[in-house]
């Protein structure tokens, strides 16, 4: 299967549900920084990998596919539950990349700071992405 | 100590950095294909990456190796989180809002319990 960009996608959401994305982001960002603030950095690292914005973006999704194919005459409550479990799926591979992320800033920041981030972020994309190739061809060579 | 007047900041500061980054990786999301690999950025480290960064400059880069140790844990639950979310979603047909909702507590319980074994 081949990776692609659909831009017409962005015009199916609304201004709002950017903006509640934004919220939401900006205060799940706030409130791991008041727990690391307030109980220390061991119980808010643990809210750096929390899923409000996943839980949001599902939604969004479900929505989205029963609304294209109500725009079509069809019943898409299946398609929509279906479209944010293929989502749920990709997020599941990329929790994997963002605990290589993590590792890497865990195993790193002492002697590299700032750039284990970048080190981490590249981490992720790379155990994501492969994470994802080899499930498409298990799931393809079954 | 900072002042509260420089903590207020800190938290605008976080609340914007945050959400611009969140919402990039969100379109990010929206716009790639197909959906299980656009799924990869329902993961993506954007709240990681602000508040690290503000924790390199402000707290230092021991606070940060803590802060990613405490965060791989939450990341293995965030992952065994969407397994569980995705077999409500196709066996029991649950919508997408009661199957990620409910399941949080799940995250919630798991995390805590990796960090008490793990770290204490």
């Amino acid at each position: 299967m081949i990776v692609h960009a659909k831009f017409s996608a962005l015009g199916e959401s609304r201004w709002y549900e950017y903006l509640v994305r934004f919220v939401l982001g900006g205060l799940t960002t706030v409130v791991a920084g008041v727990i690391a603030d307030l109980y220390g950095p061991q119980l808010g690292g643990l809210f750096l990998a929390f899923p409000a914005i996943f839980c949001a973006s599902a939604t969004l999704i479900e929505k989205h596919e029963r609304q294209r194919k109500k725009k079509r005459g069809v019943a898409g409550q299946r398609r929509g539950t279906d479209a944010a479990a293929l989502d749920a799926s990709g997020a599941a591979l990329g929790g994997i990349g963002l605990a290589a992320f993590a590792l890497a800033v865990w195993l790193l920041a002492p002697e590299y700071g700032l750039a284990s981030l970048v080190i981490g972020s590249i981490a992720w994309i790379l155990v994501s992405v492969t994470g994802w190739r080899l499930h498409q061809e298990i799931r393809h060579s079954r | 100590m900072p002042s509260k007047r420089a903590q207020k900041m800190d938290y605008v500061v976080r609340f914007v950095a945050g959400g611009l980054i969140v919402s990039a990786f969100a379109i990010l999301g929206d716009v790639l294909r197909p959906k299980s690999f656009a799924g990869l950025f329902g993961a993506a480290p954007s709240i990681a990456l602000a508040t690290l960064t503000m924790a390199a400059f402000r707290q230092g880069n021991g606070y940060v190796s803590i802060e990613g140790r405490s965060m791989f844990l939450g990341a293995i639950a965030l992952s065994l989180y969407c397994v569980v979310v995705c077999q409500l979603l196709m066996r029991f047909r649950f919508s997408a809002v009661t199957a990620t909702g409910s399941s949080l507590f799940l995250w919630l319980v798991v995390a805590l319990s990796f960090k008490q074994t793990l770290i204490g």
